[in-house]
């Protein structure tokens, strides 16, 4: 078994609030470490045995059309064994 | 890349500049050159190209739009014209009121939901600037068919981000249309309505007066967002392979934009500002020289100073970003502290980017080095302006006459009601606007589906204002000089039928690509008709907005000129709603009806057109209104006939409570002539009706009696229980 993990980020461009409410309530809490903060978001996909090139293109093409919104976000797929 | 400053340009005159990247012409950037008297700086040149895009500019529509002022029919209502970020009208006991609507077109194509969702923010923002506390929103939308794919991809979306900003904020949002045609896949609409709330005295203006007050940014902070998105997206055709072109998106925050309404409320209250004005399309470039042109002129900005998220941009990027949730203001230095305290109360970042200067130029220096040196008006103002060419399309020579069946009785009619109710166009859109909060704040009085959305002003009073948006593109597609009367017209039905008496006018003139001649003919004879029936019916039309280019290839979508008019109820308790509660209730139906239908949904769902636009006939739907208005007290429910005609009318007014009626109509039950309208009395007023009918002398017919389990149309049995199952199912099956 391997997870083939999915990580989704909004581009570097666009404007993330999530990300800021987390950066403005770090130093609230003390914590003074973050100069700036931004979210994703993490699939973990479990295949059985190694994945092969072409599981790992059907995930690319999830991670394009259902995972990310590609006009927003960019993705990147790897294997963790 | 260097800083581009203008000393570099009058010493590199020839230097080469990508100014048809960025969406000008030839001639244009020539006109600029000549203004300036050497090359524009780059960040000139990305001012200039934002701010003369067909989206700032207005320069294909504005020899058109200037009808709504030279046709202005005299009224004390108005009390901010068209020109200021939105017009104010007087609705009595010293309130005044602020609406308007704006597309957002293409972004909603790119990116559906923060394409709405940034719709509604930057119509609220718009509503904000006037003074006014937005009090609720309303959205026109229009997509391709409904069971096309990428509907499915955009209706979706869309409808989530009208709900996820509307919701976020607070606002209700009470009312607008879905409409399905083939010519909008590709091309959505989604045209975004505010109206806000304020006393007289609180009114705000976008103007940057008196040398030495300062300009301030406050609320987000700058980042790459829609940079180049006016300029680019909203005024050129999407053309595949072009991808570089497309701008990145601009996302929103509606919980930024609700600090940002406290925030500016407050500043508002405490009088702390000379003139204020939001960020919107072409971000700070349209801010800065639209606030410098309505003063005096002189402006200077340190652009260093304005805070980024993306410290990578470069000074044209600034000037041109469309990040979210920004306004600009202009304050006395006296009141700088008091403003500042605000800001922080409300956790807004505010900073000092510039002063109003003497004399009459924008100069905008970054880190010391002048790279703006304008007069602010070419920029915001005196921008090209186009009579383009206008050409009455071959397409009106070959339309054929509307032949379709129009069942009147039997197992017909019956399945004919069915297909109507259950047409996606005609359906319930519950699944809609249940996912938009329609009473949250608790002043909704009415909300889709009824005739317009009504809002209670004041809790002591009962005063209250309607509002409706209506558009039959089908009409001005056949006839668009009727076809926007026609809209107009269902508009203040619409509002008349609730009881409230129409005040004002404001609209959002969808329509295909301003290059084509064709195109060109619908939208000057569209902003003919809208004029002159304004000035007849009195109405002043106090903004508005022009959406072209909503073009795929040499496809245009339908003339789609959407006309939201605003009316006054002085008593929201009296209102009229358009469903019938209670059995043994006289229904009748209130005009005449003709052979009308051309455009009509029925022919539609047959694939047929028709050859030709009712006429419109303003001085009966004056004296429709003056009935409705004056039989308010005695009309247990009201409802506009449009769309479906009076089958679709009578559907709708039993569905709504389930309660059936036994009708006996001799016209036909699927055309669509306007000024129509079905109400439902006690048998004891029918007298009274007649007066009024003969008063105003309008034609009306008994048509039966309320009650029971089914809709009877002549001997045609139809159980709401099924009718009810047609109409609810086709939205949940369409988009699950």
């Amino acid at each position: 078994m391997a997870t083939i993990i999915v990580e989704v980020m909004l581009k570097p461009e666009i404007l993330d609030p999530q990300g800021q409410a987390v950066a403005s309530a770090l130093p609230r809490l003390g914590f003074t470490f973050a100069k700036s903060v931004r979210q994703g978001k993490r699939f973990e996909i479990i295949v059985e045995g190694e994945p092969t090139d072409a599981q790992l293109a059907e995930v690319n093409k999830a991670a394009e059309t259902l995972l990310s919104n590609p006009v927003i976000e960019t993705y990147l797929v790897k294997v963790e064994k | 890349m260097a800083l581009d400053t203008v000393s570099i340009a009058e010493t590199t005159p020839n230097n080469e500049q990508p100014w048809r990247e960025l969406g000008l012409k030839e001639d244009e950037y020539a006109r600029i050159k000549s203004i300036l008297n050497r090359r524009p700086t780059s960040s000139e040149l990305a001012m200039y190209s934002v701010m003369w895009s067909e989206h700032c500019s207005y320069k294909s529509s504005k020899v058109h739009l200037k009808q709504f002022g030279e046709k202005a029919p005299k009224s004390d209502a108005l009390l901010v014209g068209i020109g200021e970020n939105a017009g104010v009208v007087d609705i009595g006991q010293g309130y005044a009121v602020t609406f308007k609507i704006e597309s957002h077109n293409h972004p909603s194509f790119v990116e559906p939901y923060q394409g709405a969702a940034t719709g509604v923010g930057g119509i609220v923002r718009d509503i904000l600037t006037m003074g006014a506390r937005p009090i609720a929103v309303m959205d026109p939308l229009r997509f391709g068919l409904a069971d096309a794919p990428d509907t499915r991809r955009v209706l979706p979306g869309i409808v989530a981000g009208v709900g996820g900003y509307g919701n976020c904020l607070g606002l209700p949002n009470i009312g607008g249309e879905v409409v399905f045609d083939e010519t909008y896949a590709g091309n959505p609409l989604v045209n975004a309505l505010c109206v806000g709330v304020m006393k007289h005295s609180d009114i705000k203006l976008a103007t940057a007066h008196g040398t030495g007050n300062l300009v301030v940014l406050f609320g987000a902070k700058t980042g790459g967002d829609g940079i180049g998105g006016v300029s680019v997206l909203a005024s050129e055709t999407f053309a595949s392979g072009k991808a570089a072109k497309r701008p990145a998106v601009q996302v929103g925050d509606p919980f930024a934009e609700k600090v940002l309404i406290e925030c500016s409320l407050e500043i508002f209250a405490q009088d702390l500002v000379v003139g204020i004005q939001d960020l919107g399309g072409a971000g700070l470039s349209c801010a800065t020289s639209e606030l410098a042109s309505a003063g005096s002129g002189g402006m200077d900005i340190q652009l260093e100073k304005v805070p980024l998220r993306d410290p990578s941009l470069s000074p044209e990027e600034i000037l041109m970003s469309e990040s979210q949730e920004r306004m600009c203001a202009i304050i006395e230095p006296s009141k700088l502290a008091a403003f500042m305290k605000i800001c922080k109360k409300w956790d807004v970042t505010a900073t000092v980017i510039g002063q109003v200067s003497e004399g009459d130029r924008l100069k905008i220096t970054f880190n010391g080095e002048l790279i703006v040196d304008v007069p602010p008006r070419t920029v915001a103002h005196d921008g090209p302006v186009y009579n383009r060419p206008i050409a009455k399309p071959a397409y009106l020579d070959s339309l054929t006459c509307a032949e379709v069946p129009t069942p009147s009785k039997g197992a017909e009619l019956k399945a004919a009601v069915l297909k109507l109710m259950s047409s996606p166009n005609m359906a319930d859109k519950s699944w809609v606007t249940s996912q938009y909060d329609r009473y949250v704040q608790g002043n909704s009085v009415l909300a889709q589906p009824e005739d317009s959305g009504m809002i209670r002003i004041d809790a002591q009073t009962n005063l209250g204002v309607a509002i409706s948006t209506d558009a039959n593109a089908r009409w001005s597609y056949l006839d668009p000089y009727e076809g926007a009367k026609l809209a107009l017209l269902e508009s203040c039905r619409n509002i008349a039928t609730t009881g409230a008496k129409p005040l004002a006018v404001t609209n959002c003139l969808n329509f295909g690509s301003p290059e084509d001649p064709g195109v060109m003919w619908q939208f000057s004879e569209t902003v003919r008709g809208l004029a002159d029936a304004c000035l007849e019916l009195g109405l002043p039309v106090t903004g508005g907005n022009v959406s072209f280019y909503n073009q795929t290839g040499s496809v245009a979508i339908l003339p789609t000129p959407v006309i939201g008019v605003l009316g006054v109820i002085q008593d929201v308790r009296t209102r009229t709603q358009m469903g019938i509660k209670t059995a043994g209730l006289d229904l009748y139906l209130i005009g005449t009806t003709d052979d009308d239908l051309s455009g009509s949904e029925w022919a539609y769902l047959h694939g047929v057109m028709g050859n030709t636009a009712p006429k419109a006939d303003l001085a009966m739907e004056q004296r429709l209104i003056n009935l409705l208005l004056d039989g308010q007290s005695i009309f247990e429910a009201a409802h506009d006939l449009s769309n479906g005609g009076l089958v679709a009318g009578l559907a709708e007014m039993t569905l709504r409570y389930t309660v059936g009626a036994d009708l006996a109509v001799s016209v036909n039950l699927f055309s669509e002539t306007p000024g129509r309208v079905l109400v439902a009395v006690k048998p004891e007023d029918a007298e009274q009706l007649t007066a009024l009918s003969n008063k105003f002398n309008i034609t009306i017919a008994k048509l039966g009696t309320t009650g029971g389990d089914d809709l009877i149309i002549n001997d045609a049995v139809i159980p709401l229980s099924e009718l009810s199952q047609a109409h609810s199912e086709t939205f949940p099956k369409l988009f699950g």
